[in-house]
């Protein structure tokens, strides 16, 4: 069958949404608008490696990173209990773990805000018991909180559709020939189960970097994390050029490490990136 | 046994962590008082008060109009581009893959400015049209995500024989092909609607004045606090989902239980 034509209006949707926009954010990086009209330059890539904008991007990759590690620790049993569960209920525990992310992603945010609020919920059950309320609000716990109870299932699911996927007989073999459950676990279970962490990572890491509202809403704007930065770039400070050039290095840096990332994920053979 | 009662405690603290807010959002929409965190006694005033609410129900309108309206024209667009992908050659193939991944992988505030950008260049004013045009582009990608696999599962002999019996290729199309993909484009669907209603970050950068959805309207109240209609009107569409799902799912292992007796 020959219906190639029926893609054309695929390809010219994305052509005119996806590459012309990406075309005009990199021609906004490398330009810059003075009295003498438009001229190329090299300037906004420089201003973002500023020491003041360097330690946004540090603080970044710090936050994104403690939330994914933080996100594997907690996911990594998850999606091991889930995946041994008896079949009757493991669709069950699944589901229960996908409806979360029915609810708006801001109210969740919000439904944080109010719980760890000075006049929150967490502090009048403390004060309630006569210890000294705490501080939670608008510090950067609160952002990593944010980020790990928003992303959680992203590494959870990943996991468990690859841990369910391994050949019960392997580690049946394994224990046959008198290895201990530590062993199995290290020498089987981990190794198969890699490519479901490495999506689980990529999954967390990806969103968590770029995030703008939960630092926002959580970390009270006193954080400003490589999405604020971003924002603030095109909505406050009105430096379309700067703000395009924080964006390319964004795109590229992401892109880059999925293709990388997307190397593991024998899935997606001659589907993913390269 | 101990091992046991260790999982059991892991998994529940677990499935409480992700409920806690939730469940805290469902019990102050019934609150008689308007600051969160007091307790003002049992109410049911934000239910009546959500519904003569002017801002709420013109987000929940532009909310729903968009999701359904790009959740169909993604679905039409990206069916077809996978009809056409699945026939092209690996190089076409992996050409359109990795256009068909930047949107998917990309930040999606990345994705909001570039589109911002561009409406702002051809002078096309930010509202509706550019929201739907945002939300179209940000939904074929899982829309051809879904629906490529099942044509890969396809017997390609059916086509054919369709053909052999004096199909049309169009006919042969419709009533052989479109059958065999469609929970493919269902699934693809509702992934779209989906994506649609939950998205803030593309929506923020890609609207204007005078048109906002849920999502827009619940961050501008974040900082000042929340209407408590608005925890009315999540507890009534998280209640729809619960619902839903569990009918779907319960549906669904119905069918594995008659599968596995027969």
């Amino acid at each position: 069958m020959k219906n190639r034509w029926i893609t054309y209006p695929y390809i010219v949707w994305m052509i005119l949404f996806i590459v012309v926009p990406i075309i005009l954010v990199l021609s906004y990086s490398i330009t810059l608008e003075s009295e003498q009209g438009l001229s190329f330059t090299l300037e906004n890539y420089k201003r973002f490696f500023d020491p003041l904008y360097i330690n946004v991007l540090i603080h970044s990759i710090n936050l994104a990173l403690i939330s994914t590690t933080i996100c594997l620790i907690l996911g990594y049993p998850m999606a091991m209990i889930i995946a041994r569960a008896p079949i009757a209920y493991r669709n069950m525990l699944v589901l229960f773990f996908v409806i979360p992310m029915w609810m708006n992603f801001l109210l969740r945010t919000y439904a944080w805000m109010s719980l760890l609020e000075r006049s929150g919920l967490i502090n009048r059950l403390l004060t309630s018991i006569n210890l000294p309320s705490l501080n939670l609000m608008y510090t950067n716990g609160a952002v990593i909180l944010g980020m790990v109870y928003n992303f959680l299932p992203f590494m959870v699911l990943p996991i468990y559709s690859v841990l369910i996927k391994i050949d019960k007989n392997l580690i049946e073999a394994a224990q046959d020939l008198g290895a201990n459950d530590l062993k199995v676990f290290l020498k089987v279970t981990l190794p198969l189960s890699l490519p479901g962490v490495f999506s689980g990572v990529i999954m967390v890491f990806m969103p968590a970097i770029t995030t703008f509202v939960i630092p926002r809403l959580l970390g009270g704007g006193q954080f400003t994390l490589i999405g604020n930065l971003i924002e603030q770039q095109f909505l406050s400070s009105g430096d379309w050029n700067f703000g395009s050039a924080i964006s390319m290095f964004m795109l590229v840096v992401i892109l880059f490490s999925s293709g990388l990332m997307g190397r593991y994920d024998k899935d997606r053979e001659g589907m993913g990136l390269w | 046994m101990v091992g046991r009662f260790l999982k059991r405690l892991y998994g529940s603290l677990i499935y409480i962590f992700l409920y806690a807010p939730i469940l805290i959002l469902i019990v102050f929409s019934f609150n008689d008082s308007r600051s969160r965190g007091q307790w003002g006694g049992f109410t049911l005033k934000w239910y009546k008060e959500l519904f003569t609410d002017s801002q709420i129900m013109s987000a929940l309108y532009y909310t729903i109009i968009v999701a359904i309206i790009s959740a169909l024209v993604a679905t039409l667009i990206g069916t077809a581009a996978s009809i056409g992908i699945h026939e092209m050659n690996r190089k076409q193939k992996s050409l359109i893959m990795n256009l068909t991944y930047i949107p998917v992988l990309n930040a999606d505030i990345v994705t909001g400015i570039s589109l911002m950008i561009l409406f702002i260049f051809i002078r096309l004013d930010l509202g509706l049209v550019t929201l739907l045009i945002a939300h179209i582009t940000f939904n074929i990608p899982y829309v051809i995500l879904s629906v490529l696999p099942r044509l890969q599962q396809l017997d390609n002999n059916l086509y054919e024989a369709a053909l052999d019996l004096g199909a049309t290729p169009w006919y042969a199309l419709w009533r052989v092909i479109i059958p065999e993909i469609m929970p493919g484009i269902i699934t693809g669907a509702l992934f779209a609607f989906t994506l649609s209603i939950d998205d803030f970050v593309i929506s923020f950068f890609t609207t204007g004045s005078g048109v906002s959805n849920l999502s827009i309207t619940i961050y501008s109240m974040a900082r000042r606090g929340i209407k408590p209609q608005i925890n009315a009107l999540s507890t009534i569409m998280f209640i729809t989902v619960l619902l839903l799902l569990l009918i779907i799912d319960s549906r669904a292992n119905r069918n594995i239980d008659r599968k596995e007796n027969a």
